[in-house]
Parts: C-alpha cells; sequence; structure tokens
C-alpha cells in the first residue's frame, strides 16, 4: 500500500496561533482513515491545507503518483486531481435540483467551453449516482427542499459523483438519525473499497462503527496513530479528551 | 447557515423539460412570439402611418437596451457579479460603430466638396478635412491614432465586440484573479467605468470630448433613404439580436454551465471544490456578456443619433442593474421587461407623456418628479418585491415558488464568508 | 483724463481738509511757480526733490497729472489746477483735494506741457512718492507697476526708500527690485554678478525672468564674431529640429524658403493650361506625389520658386553651423546668471514639491472627512451605502439654509456644523432603519437600494432648492490664505479642514478605544456573530454607527461646501473617491481610511502635477492605480481582520 497523500513537517499559523505544527501523515489507497481530537485541534486546518483553501507556512503535501504539490495548486486543480471533500454542514446548491447538482459534480472536463456543450449521457450517469445514495426519486427535487439527512446524502453522492482518489469527510454523522447514520457508515466503508476516504469526526461511536485506523490530533499535532482501541489506551490521548466536553467543532 | 433551512413547500418538480431543443422550450417560445409580434405590429403600424418614427426608434432602442440587460442579469442575476460597469461596454460598442459612421458621412460630404476645387483632391487632403470637420470641435485637425481604421465598416464591427471583449478579459482577469469580490467587485468595475468616462470627457482622447459622436442616425451614402425606413432596419436588427441573444443566454443557462453559474453565485468556494475554475467562468460570463452589451450600443446609438461620455458615466450602469433587479434577477424574460417597462416608462415620464398632477398648493410635474418617483419604487421593490416584476409571472403561470427569499443572487459572497470558522 | 479725475476723486475722499485754493499744496507750488510752469531738465530736479521733501501725499497726485498734462495754470493768478478740457472750456479742480473749483475758458488758463526729459524726472519723483507713500497697499501697487516696466533712473529713489521700510515683505521685494535693475542695467561686471548671486536665493516669478532676460540668446548661423558670448552650437535633433533649422537658414537666404503645401497648389493652380500642367493632366494630380513631381517641372521651366533640398539638410548644417549667442556681452554675467538660474529652478522645484505636499495633505483631509463616514458604516455593517455622497450633499444644504436665516457668517458657521451633524446623522438613520436593516445580508441588494435613495434624494433636493449651485459663504476670517513665498501657499479654508479632519479623526479614535460603543463597533466589526451572542445588540451599534458616519459626512459637507459648489449632485463627486479610499485604506479602520486618504489625495495632485493641464486625466490614472493597487493589497493598506476577510 503506497502512500496516496504525504503530509510532510507541515506547519500553519493564523496570528501567532499554531493551527498545524510540524503534522506529518500519511493515507494510502485504498483506505479508510478516521482522524479525532478535541476542539481546536486542527481537523478543519488540515482539510483546509490538503484541500488548497489555505496554504501552509513550511512543509510540503504530496499527492499521487506523480507527487504532486498540493500547495501550489489551486482549490479547483486540486479538486480535477482527485481529492474530494465533504464539508461539516451540508454545502449543496438548494437553489438547484439534485439532478444539477449530480451533474455538476459528475467527473468530466471541466473547462467552461466544454461544458457548454450538452451531454445527454450524463442525466443517466446522475442517476446512477442518485440511485446509490438513495435520492433517485427526488431527482427533480430542488436540494434546499430536501431533509437535512438527504442533502448529506447528496453531498455524498456529489462527491462519489467526483470519483476522487481522496475523499475528506467532515464529520458526516453529525445531526443524522440513527438510521441515516448506518446508512452513512455503509457508504463510506462501501466507497473506501476503491479509493482513500479520511474521515474527521467527533462521535467516538461512530468512528467504532468505521472500524478502520484512527489518528489522533491535538494542538496541531498527531498525538497518536493505530486502532481506536489502541489510541484510546493511550495515556497522552486520554490526558487530551478528560475533562474535555465533547462539543462540536466550532 | 443558509443551507440548512427547508422549504415546507416540500417536493415541487421541475416543469421545464431540459431535453427538448432549446428553440422549442416553452419560455423562448413564448418570448420569440412576442418579440415577434412587438417586431412586425411596429413595422406594419409604421407603413400605416399610425406610429411615428420617433416612436419606432424608441422600440428599437428599447430592444436594444433589453439585450444590455439580458447580458447583465446572466452576469449578476446567475453568476452573482454585480457589475456596475457593463453599460460602459455598451457604449464603447456605440463609439466604434459611431467613428466609422461619422468619418465615412464626412468622407463623402468632404470629397464632395474637395472635387470642385481646381485640383482633385488627394489622400492627404481628404484627411486632413475630415480631421478639420471631425476634431475642430475640440481645437484640433490631427486625427488620433485611434481613428486608423474608422473607415473601415468591417473592422469597426469587429471592435465593437472586440474592444469590450478584450477590457472586460484584462479587467476581469485582474479582478479575479485576485479573488475581488461582492461589493469590492462592484466598487472596483463602478471605479474603472468611472475611469473610463473621465479619459473620454478630455478633448485629447481622441473622441471629440464631451461632444461625443454626433450626426449617428445618418448612414453614409443612404442619404436618399428617409429615416422612417432606416428606423425599421434598425428596429428589425435590434430585435434580431435580441431575439438570438435571449436564446444564446437561454441555452447558456440551462445545462452544466448555468448551473456552475448559479452554484457559483450561490457558494463559490463549493464550486472550486468541485474542481470548476470558477475565475475562468466568470471570466467567460463577463467577457461574453461585455461583447453582447458592445453589439447592443452598436445598435442602439446609430438609433439615438448621439453618444458621449455621459452615457459610460457609472450612473449608467448602475441604471442597468436596476432594470435588471426591478425586472426579477435570475431570469431572463425579468430582464427583458425590467428594462422594456423601467425605459420606456422613463421616456413617457421625462417627454412630457405624463400628465401633470395639480394638487391645489402644488403641481407635480413629472419631468421633474419622475426620477424621485424611479428611486424611491427601487427602494420599494428591493424591499418588499425582490423578485421583482418576473415574480407577477410567477403568480401568473401559477408556479409555486420552491425559490426562498434568502436564496438570491446576492448570496454568493455572504456565504464564502460566514463559512470560515 | 478719466485716470486724472479718479485720482481726484480719490484725494477727495482721502484729504479733508483745505479746501481753501490757498491751501498748503498750492503754496508750495507757488513757491516754484515760473519752474513748474515752464520747466526744464536742468532746473526743473531742486524742485521737485522739494515737493518732495514735503510728503504731502497729495503730492501724488499733482505730480501724475502734471506728466500726463492734466495741469493748468490760470492766467489771472497763477494758480495751478487739475483741469479737464470740455469743448472751449476747462474744468478745474482743486490741487488740494479734487473737489470743482469752477471753470474758465481755453484761452484764460495755460495747459503745462512738461517734455519727455522733465516728465521722466517727475515719474522718477513719483516712484519716491509711492514708494515711501505711508500706505503699504500703494507701495505695493508701486513695485508692481515698477517690476513690470523698470528703468534705471528708479534705482536711485528705490534705494533710498528701502532703509526706511518696515514692512517686510515689502522691503524683500524693493531688495529684489533693486538687484533686478542692477542686473539688467548695471554697468560693472562686479555689481552684476553679486546681483546675480543674491538672485538665486529667491524664487519669485521675477527673479525667474530677471536671470532668463540675462540669458536671451540670438541665433547666428555660421561662426559668430570672435568677442561673441557664445551660448553654445545648436545641433539639429538636439536643439532644433530639421525644419526650424532649415527655417533658420531660409531667414539667411542660405537655401530657399520652404514651400507649404498650399502654396504649391496656388502656383499649380495658376499654371493649369488645358487641363494639364506642365504636360501633366490635372486629372492625375490627385496624390501628394504627383503634384510635388508636377511642380518639379515647374521649378525646371523656371515658372516656380525652387524647392529646398530636404535631403542635404545635414551637409548644409554642417557647412553653416548655427549658433545660440547671448545678447549679453559679458560671458561672467551670463555664467553667473546661467548658475543662478539652475539654484532658483532647484529652490522652485524644492519649494513646488513642499506646496504640492500642502495641496495633497489638503485634499486628503477632504477625502479623509467625506470617506470616513462610510468607512464606518462599511467596516460595521458590511454595506455600501451609495447614499453617502448625498449625506454630504445634506450637511452643505443645512449650511446654505442656515445662511438664509443667519447673517453672519461666523455664526451661521456655528450653527450650521452640528445641526449639519444632526440631520445628516437622523437621516442616516432613518435609512438605517427603514431600509438597510430590511437587507440584511443582501450587500448587493443594499448597495442598489442605496442609490435609489442617491437618485430620489439628489431629484428631490434639486426640485426644492433648483438646479442652480448655490452660495455657501465662508467667514472673512476663513477667506484668506496663508502664503510662505511665491510659490507655497494655502488657503485658511483648507487648513481649517484639515485641523477638522483632525479633530474628526481624534474623535473617532477616541470613540473607538474608549467608549463602549467603540467597543462593541469594533466586536462587530471583527466577529458579528460572536458579538451577537456576546449580547451585542447589533442593530443598535448599526444605527449608532450610522448616525455617526452620516453625522460626519454631513460636517464635510458644510466644509465641501465652503469652497466648492453646493449643487443637488454635489454628493456624486465624492462617493466614488470616498470608497477607493476605504477600499485602498483597508474596511473597517479608522488609520486605514486616514492611509487611503493620503495615498489617493498624494497621488492625484502627484498626477496633476506631471501633468497639470489635465485634472480629468489625473483622476483616470489615479484610479487604475488603485484597481492595480487592490491587485497586490486586496485588503487595502490597513488589513483588517474582520467579515472580509477571505
Amino acid at each position: 500500500m503506497s502512500a496516496l497523500l504525504e503530509v510532510s513537517g507541515v506547519s500553519k499559523s493564523f496570528d501567532g496561533f499554531k493551527a498545524i505544527d510540524n503534522l506529518s501523515f500519511s493515507v494510502g489507497e485504498p483506505e479508510l482513515r478516521a482522524i479525532i481530537g478535541p476542539n481546536g485541534a486542527g481537523k478543519t486546518t488540515f482539510m483546509d491545507l490538503v484541500t488548497g483553501k489555505t496554504r501552509p507556512d513550511s512543509g510540503t503535501i504530496r499527492y499521487g503518483e506523480l507527487a504532486q504539490d498540493l500547495t501550489r495548486m489551486s482549490e479547483a486543480k486540486i479538486a480535477r486531481a482527485g481529492i474530494g471533500r465533504k464539508f461539516q454542514k451540508p454545502t449543496v446548491f438548494d437553489d438547484q435540483t439534485v439532478t444539477e447538482n449530480l451533474t455538476m459534480a459528475l467527473k468530466s472536463p471541466r473547462s467552461p467551453f466544454t461544458v457548454l456543450t450538452r451531454r445527454p449521457s450524463m442525466i443517466e450517469r446522475a442517476a446512477e449516482v442518485a440511485q446509490r445514495v438513495g435520492l433517485r426519486s427526488d431527482m427533480n427535487a430542488r436540494a434546499g427542499t430536501l431533509s437535512h439527512g438527504q442533502k448529506q446524502w447528496l453531498e455524498i453522492g456529489m462527491l462519489l459523483a467526483q470519483e476522487p482518489r481522496l475523499l475528506l469527510v467532515d464529520e458526516p454523522a453529525a445531526g443524522m438519525t440513527a438510521a441515516e447514520r448506518e446508512r452513512t457508515t455503509e457508504m463510506l466503508v462501501e466507497a473506501a473499497k476503491t479509493r482513500a476516504v479520511v474521515v474527521i469526526e467527533h462521535d467516538m461511536e461512530f468512528v467504532r462503527r468505521l472500524g478502520c485506523r484512527v489518528t489522533v490530533l491535538h494542538e496541531g499535532r498527531a498525538l497518536a496513530e493505530g486502532s481506536l482501541d489502541h489510541v484510546c489506551a493511550d495515556p497522552r490521548v486520554i490526558d487530551v479528551y478528560l475533562g474535555r466536553p465533547e462539543t462540536a467543532d466550532a | 447557515m443558509t443551507s440548512t433551512a427547508t422549504n415546507p413547500n416540500g417536493s415541487a418538480v421541475e416543469t421545464v423539460d431540459r431535453r427538448r431543443p432549446m428553440l422549442f422550450r416553452t419560455d423562448v417560445l413564448i418570448f420569440l412570439s412576442l418579440l415577434a409580434l412587438v417586431t412586425v405590429g411596429a413595422t406594419v403600424l409604421a407603413q400605416a402611418g399610425f406610429v411615428s418614427t420617433s416612436f419606432v426608434k424608441l422600440l428599437g432602442k428599447t430592444l436594444c437596451l433589453c439585450l444590455a440587460a439580458l447580458a447583465m442579469d446572466l452576469v449578476w442575476g446567475y453568476t452573482g457579479i454585480l457589475s456596475l460597469g457593463h453599460f460602459a461596454f455598451f457604449g464603447i460598442g456605440g463609439y466604434a460603430i459611431g467613428m466609422w459612421l461619422m468619418w465615412d458621412r464626412t468622407e463623402l460630404i468632404v470629397v464632395e466638396t474637395l472635387v470642385r476645387g481646381a485640383l482633385p483632391p488627394t489622400p492627404l487632403e481628404i484627411e486632413e478635412a475630415i480631421g478639420t470637420q471631425i476634431f475642430g470641435v475640440v481645437g484640433s485637425s490631427d486625427i488620433p491614432w485611434l481613428w486608423t481604421f474608422a473607415g473601415s465598416l468591417p473592422l469597426q464591427l469587429a471592435f465593437a465586440v472586440l474592444v469590450p471583449g478584450a477590457i472586460a478579459l484584462v479587467f476581469g482577469w485582474l479582478a479575479f484573479r485576485s479573488r475581488v469580490a461582492g461589493v469590492y467587485l462592484s466598487i472596483l468595475t463602478q471605479a474603472g467605468t468611472l475611469a473610463l468616462s473621465l479619459w473620454l470627457f478630455q478633448n485629447d482622447s481622441g473622441l471629440r470630448g464631451n461632444n461625443g459622436l454626433s450626426g449617428l442616425q445618418n448612414l453614409p451614402g443612404l442619404d436618399h433613404v428617409p429615416q422612417s425606413t432606416v428606423s425599421l432596419w434598425f428596429l428589425w436588427a435590434s430585435a434580431l439580436a435580441l431575439g438570438l441573444g435571449y436564446v444564446v443566454a437561454a441555452w447558456t443557462v440551462s445545462g452544466r454551465f448555468g448551473s456552475v453559474l448559479r452554484g457559483i453565485r450561490d457558494d463559490e468556494a463549493r464550486v472550486r471544490f468541485l474542481g470548476y475554475e470558477v475565475e475562468h467562468y466568470k471570466l467567460a460570463v463577463f467577457t461574453g456578456t461585455a461583447m453582447a452589451c458592445g453589439i447592443g450600443g452598436a445598435l442602439y446609438y446609430p438609433q439615438a443619433g448621439i453618444v458621449n461620455p455621459a452615457e459610460i458615466a457609472p450612473i449608467a450602469s448602475i441604471y442597468l442593474a436596476v432594470w435588471v433587479a426591478i425586472g426579477g434577477r435570475g431570469r431572463l424574460y425579468g430582464a427583458v421587461i425590467g428594462a422594456a417597462v423601467v425605459s420606456l416608462l422613463s421616456s413617457w415620464f421625462t417627454g412630457g407623456g405624463a400628465p401633470d398632477i395639480d394638487l391645489g398648493v402644488y403641481v407635480i410635474k413629472w419631468t421633474d418628479w419622475w426620477l424621485v418617483l424611479l428611486g424611491s419604487s427601487f427602494v420599494l421593490v428591493t424591499l418588499f418585491a425582490p423578485k421583482g416584476l418576473g415574480g407577477f409571472v410567477d403568480l401568473w403561470t401559477n408556479r409555486r415558488s420552491t425559490r426562498r427569499d434568502d436564496l438570491g443572487p446576492d448570496q454568493g459572497s455572504l456565504r464564502a464568508e460566514e463559512e470560515t470558522p | 483724463m478719466r485716470i486724472v479725475s479718479l485720482i481726484a476723486l480719490f484725494l477727495f475722499c482721502v484729504s479733508a481738509q483745505a479746501h481753501a485754493q490757498g491751501g498748503p499744496v498750492q503754496t508750495l507750488l507757488q513757491t516754484h511757480v515760473d519752474d513748474i510752469a515752464k520747466p526744464s531738465r536742468r532746473t526743473i530736479q531742486p524742485v521737485l526733490d522739494d515737493l518732495a521733501a514735503s510728503g504731502r501725499p497729495e503730492m501724488v497726485g499733482f505730480l501724475e497729472a502734471w506728466a500726463n498734462k492734466g495741469i493748468v495754470q490760470r492766467e489771472e493768478d497763477g494758480l495751478f489746477f487739475y483741469a479737464e478740457r470740455d469743448g472751449d472750456i476747462y474744468r478745474l479742480r482743486s490741487v488740494e483735494d479734487g473737489q470743482d473749483a469752477g471753470e474758465v475758458g481755453r484761452r484764460e488758463a495755460t495747459e503745462l506741457k512738461p517734455n519727455s526729459g522733465v516728465r521722466k524726472l517727475i515719474a522718477t519723483a513719483l516712484v519716491q512718492f509711492q514708494l515711501n507713500d505711508p500706505d503699504p497697499d500703494r507701495r505695493r501697487a508701486a513695485l508692481d507697476a515698477l517690476t513690470r516696466n523698470p528703468t534705471p533712473e528708479l534705482l536711485d529713489p528705490l534705494r533710498k526708500s528701502i532703509d526706511g521700510e518696515e514692512v517686510a515683505d515689502i522691503r524683500a521685494r524693493k531688495e529684489a527690485l533693486d538687484r533686478l535693475i542692477t542686473i539688467r542695467f548695471g554697468t560693472d561686471t562686479e555689481t552684476r554678478v553679486a546681483a546675480i548671486e543674491w538672485m538665486s536665493t529667491q524664487l519669485s516669478l521675477e527673479a525667474r525672468a530677471a536671470l532668463n532676460a540675462v540669458l536671451a540668446t540670438d541665433t547666428v548661423v555660421g561662426q559668430p564674431d570672435s568677442g561673441a558670448n557664445i551660448a553654445g552650437l545648436l545641433e539639429v535633433g538636439r536643439d532644433l529640429t530639421e525644419d526650424q533649422a532649415l527655417e533658420i537658414l531660409a531667414a539667411e537666404d542660405i537655401v530657399p524658403d520652404r514651400v507649404e503645401r498650399t502654396e504649391r497648389d496656388e502656383v499649380l493652380i495658376a499654371a493649369i493650361e488645358d487641363g494639364a500642367i506642365a504636360g501633366i493632366p490635372v486629372a492625375n494630380l490627385d496624390t501628394e506625389d504627383a503634384r510635388w513631381a508636377a511642380y518639379g517641372r515647374l521649378v525646371e521651366t523656371g515658372d516656380a520658386e525652387p524647392l529646398p533640398d530636404i535631403s542635404a539638410v545635414g551637409d548644409l548644417i554642417a557647412a553653416n553651423p548655427i549658433y545660440a549667442v547671448f545678447q549679453e556681452p559679458d560671458a561672467a554675467v551670463t555664467d553667473a546668471a546661467q548658475a543662478a538660474l539652475q539654484e532658483v529652478e532647484n529652490r522652485v522645484l524644492r519649494a513646488e514639491a513642499v506646496d504640492l505636499g500642502l495641496d495633497a495633505l489638503s485634499l486628503a483631509s477632504i477625502y479623509f472627512l467625506a470617506a470616513i463616514g462610510l468607512a464606518i458604516t462599511f467596516g460595521v455593517m458590511g454595506v455600501i451605502n451609495m447614499a453617502h455622497g448625498e449625506f454630504i450633499m445634506i450637511g452643505a444644504y443645512t449650511g446654505y439654509v442656515v445662511q438664509l436665516f443667519v447673517p453672519d457668517y461666523t455664526a451661521s458657521l456655528v450653527i450650521a456644523l452640528p445641526l449639519a451633524f444632526v440631520i445628516a446623522g437622523a437621516a442616516g438613520v432613518a435609512l438605517e432603519r427603514l431600509v438597510i436593516r430590511h437587507l440584511a445580508h443582501r450587500p448587493l441588494e443594499t448597495l442598489l437600494a442605496t442609490f435609489g435613495i442617491s437618485v430620489a434624494l439628489q431629484q428631490l433636493f434639486k426640485n426644492i432648492f433648483g438646479t442652480q449651485a448655490v452660495p455657501l459663504t465662508s467667514p472673512d476670517w476663513l477667506a484668506g490664505a496663508w502664503v510662505v513665498n511665491d510659490v507655497i501657499g494655502i488657503s485658511y479654508i483648507r487648513i481649517a479642514i484639515f485641523l477638522m479632519a483632525l479633530l474628526f479623526l481624534g474623535l473617532l479614535v477616541y470613540i473607538l478605544r474608549r467608549t463602549r460603543l467603540g467597543l462593541e463597533v469594533r466586536a462587530v466589526t471583527q466577529n458579528p456573530g460572536m458579538a451577537a451572542s456576546l449580547g451585542i445588540d447589533p442593530d443598535r451599534v448599526g444605527m449608532a454607527t450610522f448616525a455617526l458616519g452620516s453625522g460626519i459626512a454631513g460636517v464635510a459637507g458644510v466644509a465641501i461646501g465652503l469652497f466648492a459648489q453646493v449643487t443637488s449632485e454635489m454628493g456624486t463627486g465624492y462617493i466614488v473617491q470616498s470608497f477607493m479610499t476605504v477600499v485602498v485604506g483597508g474596511v473597517g479602520s479608522v488609520f486605514g481610511t486616514l492611509a487611503g486618504a493620503g495615498l489617493i489625495g498624494g497621488l492625484q495632485k502627484g498626477i496633476e502635477w506631471l501633468n497639470p493641464s489635465n485634472t480629468l486625466a489625473a483622476q483616470t490614472y489615479m484610479i487604475l492605480f488603485i484597481i492595480l493597487f487592490i491587485q497586490f493589497r486586496p485588503r487595502g493598506i490597513v488589513a483588517q481582520k474582520g467579515r472580509f476577510v477571505q
């Protein structure tokens, strides 16, 4: 299992506050990985760094066989290279239909002039994805009218439609009903069979259900790594979590 | 924050069948038929002598303004870029075609005079005479470099489209590249427009300063054709341009390209993470619509007869945005309705068509009060009817709106900010 | 005659004494009655000295009239009068006070007609009077006249008047004039060079003109005489163009005169025979080349003047070098003048830089005042208020209306400033409550809605106050200008505006840093969500900032109205500039706005200085610069962390 994403020695600070401090991390393909950590551990900043939303102060982020340097690429280019991101809050285009949301996400050339041309086949491909995330019957509904859970699925569907090699998922289970969680877990595990999936999660129960390697992030550093039971036994991890209420990462 | 809102209306079904060819989509068909009706109707009435030449011209000009509004709707209503400079592109189009009209007509007149002299005129003499004729008003007789190709209709026609396009491309590239968005971009476009108009106001800009270009209603070599006929030609040309523009716009905003545009408007960052180069799309729309505005201007100003820097001043571009807002953003027919209604009403009120209201103590003269009315009604529309006049079309078609009011073209710039923790 | 009567009128006004014909002036004149009646160059000087020694101000009028042939001597008693001829009579006025003194027949009085030599002496004496006049303004006027028209005779009275001069600036001018006359008319090299060197410490236009006059040159073709003071060899391409060189050579008949195209065509038309010129059909002459060719044929047949050979210009000039030769023969003087002029120019440049700095500072304070209100509201609420310019206008019209009721300009200003703050502030609050609050989180719609307000307000004010600009007059004590020297000067109004900008800067910094409101404003600016969760009412903060920002705009309006035109459209002139100031400076920061105003003001003045003829172009270039500036510092000079951080 070769590393698909290789983060080495990355630091990022905001006005003196070190959000990420000399972090090294790697994930292979295919692999399912969970990142846990208390508030302010730098989980979201980590995602921002990988997806190009923010640039690191130092360190490198290499991706893929060609070891492309992600710190020099635009967000869109990183996305086209095969890295998909799911936000904490479901961010779908409320004003557009499920079909439109999915069609936009489908893997295909992205330049303005190619996009102008019509491809009827894309509707079928969108329908397939909708089928997979259970939104087949809501294809013509505006995303804004979907329930919270459905929006989460739609977003996961959009990620799947992108056919990424690396999926970054930020708190997918937040605000879901038990049944929806179940379904989400299945989808992620399924997705991780063919690609790398990195899940950032608070909910230990949810992480346990994923049954994968876990990296514990604390104050911008990787504190521990291994199976969930392994890291939970780590005294440093216990130190960090003890006495800290588990609130939602703001 | 807004994205968590759910709609109590439940799942409404998209009514537009996207597989039908564009030309036969209902809204496009209705629009084209109405446009044809207006054009043919005006032609017939004009031939029969029921409507005046100036009314035909007004109609033709309005159609050109509608084309500009359509472009504005694409760039603002669909892509969320509130450009306060698109009317400048309209003006540039007018200047480009105006240069040829003025040059060619002056050349004909000048040659006619010069051939009466003892010696046949030389090219240098003709050029000098044209220079004196055109630039005498700004105290010069030299021909500025801008006029190098003024004698060539095909080149000036090309410039009417390419110059706005090039300016939009450079400006847009600079602005979008550095991620200037929202109100910042609006102010930047406004400043750019101001710079352009101030430059044109100078006498040594080479475009006759605040005199602008005039006499554009006279087509060179066609003095024998009465204006009543010329006005009909331009009406048809304007209608053709608008119809074509509408079809192209409708085609652009449907399908994936349109999805991406609306996506940029509503959540720019998300579109980036889907792998679309947002800047390229913005640039494409900004440039394309600038070119459309150039076409509109090239058709408008020969009907108006004069183009001057005041036309390019930022306020004109703001009015363009106002038309689109009153008509209803994010819907193509809204832009057309807004531009047509407001500009026709404006002509009616300011042209003295509206009867004065005698309040006993004070007589409301609409020529004085129209702007007060327009300004306030615009505020009222923004506050109470954000969907604009286009909203009435919704009522009429009895379409249950699934669009929530907080999901407007305004949201794009805001959401990106609030996402930051 | 009119001058005489004016002077007489003036005298009438200044001297209320001596109505009698035998007043002190007449008495004095009568002691020299013969010399005055029949003056000669040899005898008149002691008389003039005596008249001058009297030091009477009325003497000025008399001397002027005398030199201008405006004095008659009445035959019957030998008394002198100002006189105006009216047909066959003279209307007489007293030499004491210009009062009417009856009339006499043309033959009953003799007009005094001093010859030119005497007139010159009178003029010199007059100058002495004027230069010693107790009224400083008249002394200044005399200096103005002398500077325009200096003569060597003036040097003596001028120098005499310097010692007694007590007003510093007049004394300086007298000294300068002394040097100026010395340079121009001095006879020995040393004193002239000394005077020139003294000039190099000056700034005035006169000093530069005097030095330039010394350096005036003639062009000489061919080697100049051995004694000539050669300024240099003029080279084509560096000092003069080919055409100019040809013209100079043509003036010396070295080459034929240029033939202009119109002259050529006249010759051609005159030579038309049977539809052809020298055998070339007229119809073929439709290019410039063909016409020149035809002209060439006419030259060959001797029917036209020959053309200069343009291709041989180089050789011609080599054979006939063109020199610039100083009119001034003394090389030491011209060298000193060149050095002095260089020095003066450097000085002027430095002074201009200072003046430009003052101008820029004043413009920056205006922009600051106009923009700071916008910066606050933009920073706190994140909305662009397009009607901000109209608040400036409201302030200016408030000042105007107050002046309608309070005629005293100082008092009206004292009332208008706070009143403008209150009225514009109230308008701002109304706008915030009625419109902007309802468009929360829709910044672009807010922009357009406030634009609608702006249009409506402009037209409303136009309907109320008319399209003409209304006057807003500043009190007298603000009317003048603080003049440091010939180059540096700034009007008091602009100084006042600068002080006002400083005041508001201090006030705002105090409010933002030291008060509860300031704390809340900063909180909302930096993180509205967090501020709200801490119990800060964003509506209240929004309203307060709108009141403050709009109020300041109103005050700025009064200030701007004092020197600019008050019209309903005055706000539009400031709105874009204000936005630029805010954006360049950095949103939500008072010091950012200050920096932005400084940059934009300085930039605009700088560009205007580089291209003084064209202020419109200056604005164009400035805006282009700003567009580029935002490329490199998108968040402005003082980058603020807050809601607009991307």
